[in-house]
């Protein structure tokens, strides 16, 4: 794939053209010719990242395609700047053999859109009670490097010390969805003042904070056991969507006792609170929940210190018939795709807590080290790939769920005005969005 | 007022109002041969039970009969909810069929605000204004019962206004403990929760109340104690020991009623457990409302039904 972008600010710095020759950057300078049969991107002056990588997404196929499917997600993957996504394992059938996870990457690679990589679950069916055949999936052609029982809490902690011991020989990371269910049994809400007036069952912080500490210890002794086999930089353990302040200092103390945990923070999670919840519009319904202003603030401080590495989007549809309900039969769940870089710009950029780099810090390049690809999440540089997101920052959208990509529309920003829009997404040199649609 | 969804839906004229109506309906029925008022004949007024309740719905459908409503009960289990309709469609479709107003009793807490947003929302649709008053949301409100609750304590004690009431129990797990409180302290009242620390919410700190743990302390300068039902399955989420413990220690004995005040008045939502929470012989003594908090009950939902479909009178 062959391309030339003119007049694009890498990082939001001095303007330049990139040269694209088979997907990598060959030249970087002004004034550049095309090469031959090249694409052309004139950028306009906006801001050259690298293309986003979301460690957590559900694409729903198979078995939820009435909320989206593989095609429709990877389009609103594409939109929303992102080069690379993780699709979670809670499909029907679950994601816990080589067959269910090579049908996922297969179904990705037919696509073209976005590079799908399936997460494979730690237990069989989720259950939470026996191993499911990490190595066969992590050896398998879809190339597993992540596990999950996401939407479930890998709860025993003899199977969650297996797995980390186990995964430490596979270079692959256990995301864990940290929630001890005997403490959110029925639980609706952030447990707080907004919930015990809403009179919706509280889901405590602590819930959240017991087991990642719980597992920030058992990956230390797993880490100790593995007699320095890792990768260098490795993470063991990935916390899914931090929610709670509590959690935060947790993660600060493990990555300062060196223990190899990484961590998430869902743009939700970064700017709404339970205060939305007053309509009783499942919209807002969530797991973890959204939690108060202090949360939100403890969020984007550790994203800035870097105690938490990512961003990812939790992007989770749910078709109507699963939202248009009372609160309490309502699926938990946001989309996520189309929305993360502008939710980051506002809760983040336009506040001067992170800047272009930071960006790409959060959205791709740790993420990308998180989820071991080694092609994605790399310096815009010559000799690396061309796999990027191209973001006019001063653009202002309003959203609407009816007009996004996805085959579902829930989205919580509905109306809302958000800056920063996706120009153009390049993956390997080729453009797979443009102007807000998908190039087939 | 289109929606009865939350007692904060009503500031305290709103609700003093209400109370007005329903002791003005109360004096035209009293000593009348045929008890029943015309102001609302040709309205359809519709219960939709999704829980089991016998008081709440029967006094729904005395209220409508009285006003010349026409009523009809739809219960959860005798109906198309059993064949998996959503609540949606199931209230779009009564609002469709002409259902001036659905009175809901639903589980799960913010039902009745779903239905009031869908109700609005597709009128256009259904051709139908449908007013929706909640008969009670999972743990979130019961906003009838807590003014049939403020119009027994006016009749007992002759305001609400300056009155300190004791909430006893589950508050945790009551919407009638929900409805009481905010509304008690709009009109004026000193409320006081009193229940083991399990049994309050996270956050009680906030509400227009006060917290306390020791009943006895309380008893003596209460005007009015309201008792709430504790379910003895509760003890299984190990929000208290035993069902004895919970009656030896927040249980209204003989004893401790004797610590209130002369003229404080006994209140229960019912259905009563005698014996756990409330001794058989203070339920049944002269200072228990309970009963005459049932008769209130009609003439508030009739005030109700008054307000939301003929307008408050003036």
């Amino acid at each position: 794939m062959n391309l030339l972008i003119t007049d694009a600010r890498p990082y939001g710095e001095d303007a330049v053209d990139l040269v694209v020759r088979d997907g990598v950057v060959t030249e970087i300078g002004s004034g550049l010719a095309a090469p031959e049969g090249a694409d052309r991107l004139d950028a306009g002056g906006r801001v050259l990242l690298p293309g986003f990588v979301d460690l957590h997404t559900h694409l729903r196929e198979p078995g939820g395609e009435e909320s989206e499917t593989i095609a429709t997600g990877s389009a609103a993957a594409a939109l929303g700047g992102f080069t690379a996504v993780f699709a979670m394992p809670n499909t029907d059938p679950v994601a816990d053999t080589d067959v269910v996870v090579e049908h996922v990457h297969r179904r990705g690679a037919e696509v073209g859109l976005v590079d799908v990589h399936p997460v494979g679950a730690v237990t069989v069916g989720l259950e939470g009670r026996k191993l499911a055949e990490l190595g066969t999936m992590a050896h398998s052609r879809a190339q597993v490097r992540m596990f999950s029982d996401d939407g479930r809490c890998v709860h025993d902690p003899l199977i969650m010390r297996r797995a980390l011991e186990y995964a430490s020989s596979l270079d692959v990371v256990i995301a864990q969805h940290a929630e001890d269910h005997r403490l959110t049994a029925g639980a609706q809400a952030h447990e707080g003042v907004v919930a015990s007036r809403l009179g919706l069952a509280g889901w405590p912080a602590a819930a959240e904070e017991t087991i990642v500490a719980r597992d920030c210890a058992l990956a230390r002794d797993a880490g100790a056991a593995s007699n320095g086999r890792l990768r260098a930089g490795a993470s063991m353990l990935h916390v899914c969507h931090v929610s709670s302040a509590r959690t935060i200092a947790v993660l600060r103390a493990a990555k300062a006792a060196g223990i190899r945990v990484t961590a998430e923070v869902t743009p939700h999670h970064l700017l709404l609170t339970d205060a939305s919840l007053t309509s009783y519009d499942p919209v807002h319904k969530v797991n973890p929940p959204l939690r108060t202003a202090a949360d939100t603030r403890a969020m984007r401080e550790a994203l800035t210190e870097g105690v938490i590495d990512a961003v990812a989007t939790d992007h989770a549809p749910h078709a109507a018939q699963y939202k248009d309900t009372e609160w309490s039969a309502a699926r938990p769940g946001m989309l996520g795709l189309q929305t993360a870089l502008s939710v980051l710009v506002h809760t983040m950029v336009e506040p001067g807590l992170l800047d272009w780099h930071g960006v790409a810090r959060v959205l791709s390049e740790r993420p990308a080290e998180i989820g071991n690809l080694p092609d994605q999440g790399r310096p815009i540089a010559v000799g690396e790939p061309a796999t990027f997101a191209l973001v006019d920052p001063d653009e202002v959208w309003t959203v609407r769920g009816a007009r996004l990509a996805s085959r579902a529309s829930n989205t919580p920003y509905e109306g809302m005005r958000l800056p920063a829009t996706v120009v153009a997404t390049v993956l390997r040199g080729r453009i797979t969005a443009r102007d807000g649609k998908v190039q087939q | 007022m289109r929606h009865l969804l939350s007692v904060t839906d009503l500031d305290a004229a709103a609700a003093t109002g209400l109370l007005d109506t329903a002791d003005r309906l109360k004096q035209a029925l009293l000593g009348r041969e045929v008890r029943k008022l015309p102001t609302l004949r040709g309205r359809t007024v519709i219960t939709m039970f999704y829980e089991n309740s016998t008081r709440t719905r029967v006094s729904f459908e005395i209220a409508g009969k009285w006003m010349s409503a026409d009523t009809v009960n739809v219960s959860a289990s005798g109906s198309s909810v059993a064949k998996g309709e959503s609540l949606r469609d199931t209230a779009l479709t009564l609002s469709a069929m002409g259902a001036d107003c659905v009175i809901v009793r639903h589980p799960a807490s913010g039902a009745a605000h779903r239905l009031a947003a869908w109700a609005d929302r597709d009128a256009g649709t259904t051709g139908t204004r449908t007013s929706i008053v909640n008969a009670g949301d999972g743990t979130h409100e019961h906003p009838t019962q807590a003014l049939l609750d403020a119009a027994t304590l006016r009749d007992r004690l002759g305001s609400v206004a300056g009155r300190r009431i004791g909430i006893v129990g589950d508050v945790l797990h009551s919407r009638v403990a929900r409805s009481n409180v905010f509304l008690l302290a709009t009109l004026g009242a000193e409320v006081v929760l009193v229940a083991p620390p399990t049994l309050l919410p996270v956050g009680v700190a906030e509400w227009p109340c006060r917290v306390s743990h020791e009943l006895d302390a309380e008893l003596p300068a209460l005007d009015a104690v309201m008792m709430l039902r504790v379910q003895a399955e509760r003890m299984h989420g190990a929000f208290f020991p035993s069902s004895r413990e919970y009656a030896v220690r927040f249980g209204l004995s003989d004893e401790r009623a004797a610590l209130l005040p002369e003229h404080a008045v006994v209140l229960h939502p019912g259905p009563m457990v005698r014996g756990m929470e409330i001794a058989p012989s203070v339920a049944d003594s002269a200072r228990s409302a309970i009963l005459a908090q049932v008769a209130n009950g009609v003439h508030v939902r009739m005030a109700v039904l008054y307000h939301l479909l003929a307008g408050a009178p003036e």
